[in-house]
């Protein structure tokens, strides 16, 4: 499959891309990795007349961690990001949810800013971050501003970022407690049928705080405030996470497709979010 | 049509410079320019990894990137992996374990192999089994896959342990 002829760019800063974006508008989109990006430019459902690449910018790349704040670039890979021993051991939550996207070769190309920006209800990145409450920094022709993960999402690959701003990193607390990011896919390399994010905090032998995100059961990321507030103050027994779960199927709203009816969904979400909470409790 | 672009590649340990246009694919670009043809197409939709060569030390699904973004890389391809009469150790391993059928997936798998056994030199079958879930087979089952890459996995150890100790005398 050969896609529509493009013009391509590989500018070294971003002050090039937004120069790039200005000048073509509508015709112009920046590529990460280019795994989502390529394939349906391949299969010509996507037109790019002017093709940016961003993997010559410095300041894209790298994951740091100070004091309480973790940032991580947009142009950091899956890859990086699994192997990143410090970012293992202070949120080894983003880990966990790498490790579930996609297959190695994928996450050699893939990163986290393309899974954010590009909008998929597929993408796990944007759940978690939801989860995680984590802020994202795009910068435009006007400068840069920061919007919260759980205000950034606004329909299936439609976000609160502008034609003409861009991705610059992602940043969130240090997470405190137990976690998981549990999720059931048909094969490797398939998005989720169901994925839960979850951190959880314990003091006292009982929930302290709890935050849940699914992914894929909607055409946004959902963040259950209904679920986390469940399990509040119990010790996640039986009925705690029956009132967790039901709340959560308040708040998703799958559609059928190859991956089954609404029913299914809704069944293996309940089921993804008592596992994923399970392992959450247990490691807080 | 946009303008071709002057494109410089390092494949094999060989500089290639040639024109191509930018939405031209990197697998289309190593076979039909290069005549470099053991990396496959297979689904050409990114999920078989037929095609999978290695981008500046990461594996990668070259029906995936344009040529585009590999200018200026240094790829290795199966070609420079091994050679008939000269075969890489995994090479040797998948045909004592029939590790392959058809071979149209082989020379994938075999690249892809070569770079999980650099990063994980001594690993489980599980994690062979994780780090070649981006490459499909569909003759064997993947059973003579995993075992041939172990058995690799251990004769590349034992070489390596042979050169410390001839190093020290």
């Amino acid at each position: 499959m050969i896609p529509a002829a493009f013009d391509y760019y590989r500018p070294k800063d971003v002050e090039g891309v937004l120069a790039l974006l200005q000048e073509h508008g509508d015709d112009a989109r920046v590529m990460a990795g280019g795994h989502s990006l390529i394939p349906m430019m391949k299969f010509r459902m996507a037109e790019v007349p002017h093709l940016i690449d961003l993997q010559d910018i410095a300041a894209l790349r790298g994951i740091t961690i100070d004091g309480d704040t973790i940032t991580i670039g947009a142009m950091v890979s899956q890859h990086e990001l699994i192997n990143h021993d410090g970012l293992s051991a202070a949120a080894p939550i983003l880990r966990e949810t790498a490790l579930q996207i996609a297959d190695p070769q994928v996450r050699y190309m893939g990163t986290v800013g393309g899974n954010i920006a590009n909008g998929d209800p597929g993408n796990d990145m944007p759940g978690l971050m939801q989860c995680l409450d984590a802020q994202i920094e795009l910068l435009g022709p006007e400068g840069s501003r920061v919007v919260a993960a759980r205000d950034y999402f606004e329909a299936a690959y439609m976000t609160d970022r502008e034609d003409d701003e861009i991705l610059i990193s992602v940043s969130f607390a240090v997470p405190a407690g137990g976690y998981a990011y549990e999720k059931q896919k048909r094969k490797i390399g398939d998005y989720a049928t169901a994925a839960a994010a979850v951190q959880i905090t314990k003091v006292g032998g009982k929930v302290a705080t709890a935050s849940i995100a699914m992914t894929n059961l909607s055409d946004v990321p959902v963040w259950s405030l209904g679920a986390a507030d469940a399990l509040v103050g119990t010790a996640c027994e039986a009925g705690a996470l029956k009132a967790a779960v039901a709340a959560m199927l308040g708040d998703i709203d799958p559609t059928e497709d190859n991956r089954g009816p609404v029913a299914f969904k809704r069944h293996v979400a309940g089921i993804i979010l008592t596992r994923a909470i399970t392992r959450a409790w247990d490691r807080a | 049509m946009s303008d071709k672009m002057h494109i410089k590649l390092n494949v094999n340990g060989e500089d290639h410079e040639f024109l191509a246009e930018p939405r031209d694919l990197l697998i289309y670009a190593l076979r039909e320019k290069l005549n470099i043809t053991g990396p496959h197409v297979g689904c050409d939709t990114s999920h078989c990894g037929a095609c999978t060569v290695t981008l500046n030390g990461k594996s990668v699904k070259s029906c995936t990137m344009f040529v585009a973004q590999a200018n200026g890389a240094e790829i290795t391809t199966i070609e420079g992996i091994g050679q008939p009469g000269a075969l890489h150790v995994l090479q040797e391993s998948f045909r004592e374990h029939h590790g392959l059928q058809c071979g149209f997936c082989t020379p994938g798998m075999i690249t892809r192999a070569t770079k999980l056994l650099e990063e994980i030199p001594n690993p489980t079958e599980k994690e062979v089994r994780f780090g070649m879930a981006g490459n499909i087979c569909r003759c064997t089952g993947y059973q003579n896959i995993v075992k041939s890459i172990l058995a690799a996995a251990s004769e590349l150890n034992a070489l390596s342990e042979d050169q410390k100790v001839e190093a020290a005398e």
